[in-house]
């Protein structure tokens, strides 16, 4: 079973097992436009929740994607090093950015379910 | 969402109806980028044919009694020679400050047939300050006339010359050289047509009124060759031909020379002066300027942006990145900025500060991607 969980900063999260796969949302990647780079975070670094762990570059910007939980990075998307385009064509699946191992599994609790986020979304229209 | 001050030019209701994603700039609700995104109208433009809605620049003309008298009146404020400038013709100069600094960068335009008028097209940020220092130093005998009915649209690509002769197939548009510019009938309404734009590509700046621009930007449209382009595309490939935006590459602090703009001096000018800060501008053309604006390509894929910091291998800092992104056509990252004349040639390696880490870059010759004008 696995559930996908939201931040307001529009990171999406996705438990398996004690490893969370983290990316940006359909919502952020069509905001940003067209991603021409990622910056990968570290593997083995550990980020505290809130932490700057990559940045995603448009045409026109260059965006944060915070941790959405704490723990260690055990993995990072190759793929969209190589073609940060992923992340428009597929954010929640092949634009995954990284991986994390959970240090509290408990902080999953503070983030939004996709009904919860599927509503705040319409608060930002 | 637009608030009540944000203002609108004549196409907003077409951008909203094609479902353009709206932002403000310079005051104006204006599209930033249509569906397909910034890289395809990017590379449309590049390829085929884009349609630009610039109507938040400020459009003016002035008027006089004869060339001289207007030539005379604008040469006291910019450092071109309009005196010399040719009926049919137009120029790319700038308005300078007391100390030689750009108080905006504008293209004027010597209609042909018409003695002793100028046609202006200022930046829309700057056109408050720009139409009051014209006015409070013209001499009594010439009037600066706001045109404000007016909208201007930019057609610019490979297909630009093809798909406005099929509306107007009489019009001379394909003999008309770079930098020319001359009314041209469209039927119901005369547009006063310049084969220029900020691309880097060949195509036409067209100025046409207000209340037919939407009629005539549907009829463009309609050409499977033509798409609309937003700001966003029209930033990256004036960024890639190497062209200044005001604010960017260009401020009151920033002279002509150090732009990389002398070209836009003509030689009696240089000479004679007798513009706002020629005595800082007429030295350095002749020794160098201390900073110069230069193209630069980090080696890896990440972009720098505007405002980074640009150090030397000790890493102290030589300069700043005024623009960077990521071309499309160029198929990476790329910037301008300025740094010490002492590392403005080309192929100097810098480092351009990311994030706190340096990226490492090369000062690069520009534009970054050739220039297709149709040379006369």
């Amino acid at each position: 079973m696995t559930e996908t969980r939201y931040t307001k900063d529009h990171e999406y999260v996705r438990v398996e097992g004690d490893v969370a796969v983290v990316g940006v949302s359909d919502h952020a990647q069509e905001a940003l436009g067209d991603v021409v780079f990622v910056e990968l975070p570290a593997i083995g670094a550990k980020l505290a929740k809130g932490d700057s762990a990559a940045v995603v570059e448009s045409v026109k910007a260059a965006s944060d994607v915070f941790a959405p939980i704490s723990g260690e990075v055990v993995e990072v998307n190759k793929e969209v090093d190589a073609q940060p385009g992923l992340i428009n064509e597929d954010a929640t699946g092949r634009g995954w950015i990284f991986k994390i191992r959970l240090a509290d599994a408990g902080e999953l609790a503070s983030l939004l379910s996709e009904a919860d986020y599927a509503a705040f979304l319409k608060t930002l229209a | 969402m637009s608030d009540s001050a944000t203002l609108c030019t004549p196409l907003h209701a077409l951008h909203v109806e094609l479902g353009a994603r709206m932002g403000a700039f310079a005051g104006y609700d204006m599209p930033i980028q249509f569906a397909s995104g910034i890289l395809a109208e990017h590379l449309h433009a590049r390829s085929r044919a884009g349609l630009f809605d610039v109507s938040h620049m400020g459009q003016a003309e002035l008027v006089g009694p004869d060339h001289a008298t207007v030539a005379a009146a604008l040469e006291r404020l910019c450092p071109a020679d309009f005196l010399g400038l040719a009926p049919g013709r137009q120029r790319y100069s700038q308005l300078l400050n007391a100390q030689g600094g750009i108080v905006d960068d504008l293209m004027v335009a010597r209609p042909p047939g018409a003695d002793g008028r100028l046609n202006l097209v200022v930046n829309a940020s700057r056109k408050a300050i720009d139409f009051a220092l014209l006015e409070s130093n013209l001499p009594p005998s010439v009037r600066l006339t706001r045109l404000d009915s007016l909208a201007l649209i930019a057609l610019q690509g490979p297909s630009a010359v093809a798909a406005l002769e099929r509306l107007e197939p009489n019009g001379g548009l394909a003999a008309m050289a770079f930098m020319s510019a001359q009314p041209i009938p469209f039927g119901r309404f005369t547009a006063f047509v310049s084969r220029s734009g900020y691309t880097g590509e060949d195509g036409f700046e067209i100025s046409l009124p207000a209340d037919e621009v939407e009629a005539f930007a549907r009829r463009l449209l309609a050409d499977p060759d033509v798409a609309p382009i937003g700001l966003g595309a029209r930033d990256s490939l004036r960024l890639e031909a190497g062209l200044c935006l005001y604010g960017h590459e260009l401020d009151e602090t920033i002279d002509p020379i150090e732009a990389g703009l002398a070209w836009s001096i003509q030689k009696r000018r240089r000479l004679e002066g007798g513009f706002p800060g020629a005595a800082r501008i007429q030295a350095p053309l002749a020794d160098g300027p201390a900073r110069k604006r230069v193209g630069l390509k980090p080696e890896g894929r990440a972009p720098a942006r505007d405002g980074a910091e640009i150090v030397d291998a000790s890493g102290a800092e030589i300069g700043r990145v005024t623009s960077g992104g990521f071309g499309p056509s160029v198929g990476g990252p790329i910037a301008m900025g300025y740094v010490a004349s002492f590392a403005a040639a080309p192929g100097t390696p810098v480092s351009l500060m990311v994030r706190g880490k340096p990226l490492a870059a090369r000062v690069s010759p520009l534009p970054f991607h050739p220039h297709a004008y149709r040379r006369g």
